[in-house]
């Protein structure tokens, strides 16, 4: 899974992933013993990983959430999960895939997992829109959602879109009424709810996936109110100063869960969810049995106090006496 | 977000002939120059062609409640600057010239009051508030006239008036989507009406939140209603909207809103639509 297009940051890794397979070549090749050579090279890829990945800039974290070969929804559903049963449709519109969803087992328990789908080349995009849904997509996850309350299983999502799709389709057929009805409807949903932010948290069209008891974000994942390029074009009047506008809007896991916001991060290895998908869906997995077997134990009526509670509390502001409050 | 991008049409020789606006007011609609007091008594509705021209949050709050019954809450609710945000201008400093030139705190006046003799809590959005834009404290005002209403089990009227997300609040801005929705829940569980007035422009995250979650969705005649701004939506797609894309006639049409309501008429509207809620006798004139 390394391979594939790299990032502008991880120049030097690749340097050196190159320097080490060049070595292990003339080793074969030649006979020669450079054994403890590359011990010193493959220690030093590995420190220089760590280093890189721990202190990535805002602009990076983007990056990687954004990277080509990270695990996407339907790579989880293969990796965390079994028996998964795909469910079409919102009945009364079409399919949109760039949402996806259905039944499936987490360590042999059935629940119901939604979530943003991205393609992974130019063909299967087109089809699922790059992962940015239509009003159907919000109100097929909507049906299925209602669905597991039906029959009491608990819902997990997976957030992973750029965003809402600004079309003359999505907003002739109501996008910011589906977005808003999920929002109201997932607060008073009575199931336990947990959501991963698992790539690009993006706007309106993450979130109506995101009101929900528990919300985790990969640890290089981001969630944000806007772009940064969208933020850039409009706040510094070019997009060119994405940059900025990455470092100011505090977009980043970390971010989020300083905030409260995010309730916890779920680990990456080292170079990232796109380098080692076993070990992140591994990690995944313990993360959500773990927040999932705390949720059952709620009776309904403290689940949705408890989520109301949460969400009503959200933001930060200035009382009567200037004291912060929120 | 469309709130940044200002419409800067081009003067012609027509708009630079001396009008002084203190005393009149050019229709947006049909061009007439209007006496600002005939307009005032018309609710900002030009008497010629009833082009809805924008009002502040205070007008609309004397438009709607009977006369003296207000009571504002939470009027001390200030921003905070919960990222450190600076752009090519300091939030704060954003705040500060908004709040001198408003005169309120923030984008939304809230309170409680009577309509038609009616209790209800109320929120009204003013956009000229950094373009109405929702933070932390809109949401937060939002939120607590929807507890109001839940306390005293009386109706929630929202009049909405916004370009989006305040994003210079980040995530937060985001959330406060979540957090209005969720009050929103509660009082649809316990069978709290809710009237939702779209005036123009409502747009961005208010539009996927509150706006469009009325038990009655009301919108002014030719108001902008949308998720998406259209300048977003044209760039996308690579070619322009058709007229009267995302106004309210069209929003009827698509089924978004129940009505598109006339401003004179709005508070008898809102009037008879809460009595059937409520299960109430109907008001003195309708009986
Ligand atoms: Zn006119």
């Amino acid at each position: 899974m390394a391979a594939g297009p790299h990032l502008e940051f991880e120049k030097d890794i690749v340097e050196l992933q190159e320097q080490i397979e060049r070595l292990e070549g003339l080793a074969r090749n030649k006979g020669l013993d450079v054994a403890s050579e590359l011990q010193d090279l493959q220690s030093k890829l590995e420190v220089l990983r760590r280093e890189t990945y721990q202190n990535l800039r805002p602009i990076e974290q983007v990056q990687v959430a954004r990277h080509p070969q990270r695990p996407y929804t339907l790579d989880y559903l293969d990796l965390v999960f079994s028996d998964f049963q795909e469910l079409h449709g919102d009945r009364s519109y079409r399919d949109d895939e760039a949402i996806v969803g259905g039944w499936a087992r987490l360590d042999g328990n059935t629940l119901m997992v939604i979530g943003h789908q991205k393609g992974r080349d130019m063909k299967e995009n087109l089809r699922r829109n790059f992962g940015m849904p239509h009003p159907e997509g919000y109100r097929k996850a909507l049906r299925l959602m209602r669905m597991a309350e039906k029959f009491g299983r608990p819902v997990v999502t997976f957030i992973d879109t750029p965003g809402a799709y600004p079309g003359l389709g999505a907003e002739e057929r109501g996008q910011a009424e589906a977005i808003a009805t999920n929002l109201r409807e997932m607060a008073r949903l009575r199931t336990p709810t947990v959501s991963v932010v698992i790539g690009e948290g993006g706007s309106g069209g993450a979130l109506a996936l995101g009101v929900t008891d528990r919300i985790l974000m990969l640890e290089h994942s981001i969630y944000s109110v806007i772009s940064p390029e969208g933020c850039a074009a409009i706040l510094w009047r070019s997009a060119e100063h994405r940059e900025k506008a990455a470092q100011a809007l505090k977009l980043t896991s970390s971010n989020l869960l300083a905030l409260g916001v995010a309730d916890d991060i779920v680990a990456e290895p080292d170079g990232g969810a796109h380098a080692d998908w076993d070990q992140t869906a591994r990690q995944l997995q313990r993360s959500l049995a773990k927040h999932l077997s705390e949720l059952i134990e709620l009776d309904m009526d403290t689940l949705l106090r408890q989520r109301w509670a949460k969400y009503e509390s959200m933001g930060a502001w200035l009382g009567e006496d200037g004291a912060l409050d929120g | 977000m469309a709130w940044f991008r200002k419409d800067k049409k081009p003067l012609k020789a027509t708009d630079r002939r001396d009008v002084p606006t203190d005393v009149f007011e050019k229709c947006e609609g049909c061009g007439e120059i209007l006496y600002r007091e005939r307009l005032a008594q018309n609710l900002n509705v030009c008497p010629d062609c009833g082009f809805h021209l924008r009002v502040t949050a205070d007008r609309y709050l004397e438009i709607l409640l009977d006369e003296g019954s207000f009571q504002e809450m939470d009027a001390h609710l200030q921003s905070a600057d919960p990222l450190g945000f600076t752009d090519l201008k300091a939030y704060p400093d954003r705040v500060r010239a908004a709040e001198k030139k408003v005169g309120r705190n923030d984008a939304v006046v809230s309170g409680h009051g009577t309509l038609d003799g009616l209790p209800v809590c109320i929120a009204v959005m003013d956009f000229r508030f950094i373009g109405g834009s929702m933070g932390s404290v809109v949401g937060e005002k939002i939120a607590r006239a929807a507890r109001k209403a839940l306390a005293e089990r009386c109706p929630l009227i929202v009049v909405s008036a916004s370009g989006g997300a305040r994003m210079m609040e980040g995530i937060y801005s985001l959330m406060q989507m979540a957090k209005t929705s969720a009050v929103l829940a509660r009082m649809h569980e316990e069978g709290i009406p809710y009237v939702s007035v779209l005036t123009d422009p409502t747009t961005g995250g208010v539009t996927a939140s509150y706006a469009m979650l009325g038990d009655a969705n009301l919108a002014e005649p030719g108001a902008l209603i949308g998720f998406a701004g259209p300048r977003v939506i044209e760039e996308t797609i690579k070619q322009e909207l058709p007229k009267g894309f995302q106004r309210s006639e069209f929003l009827l049409r698509q089924g978004m809103v129940d009505q598109v309501v006339d401003r004179r008429e709005l508070k008898d509207r809102i009037a008879v639509l809460l009595r059937h809620m409520l299960g109430a006798p109907a008001g003195g004139d309708g009986a």
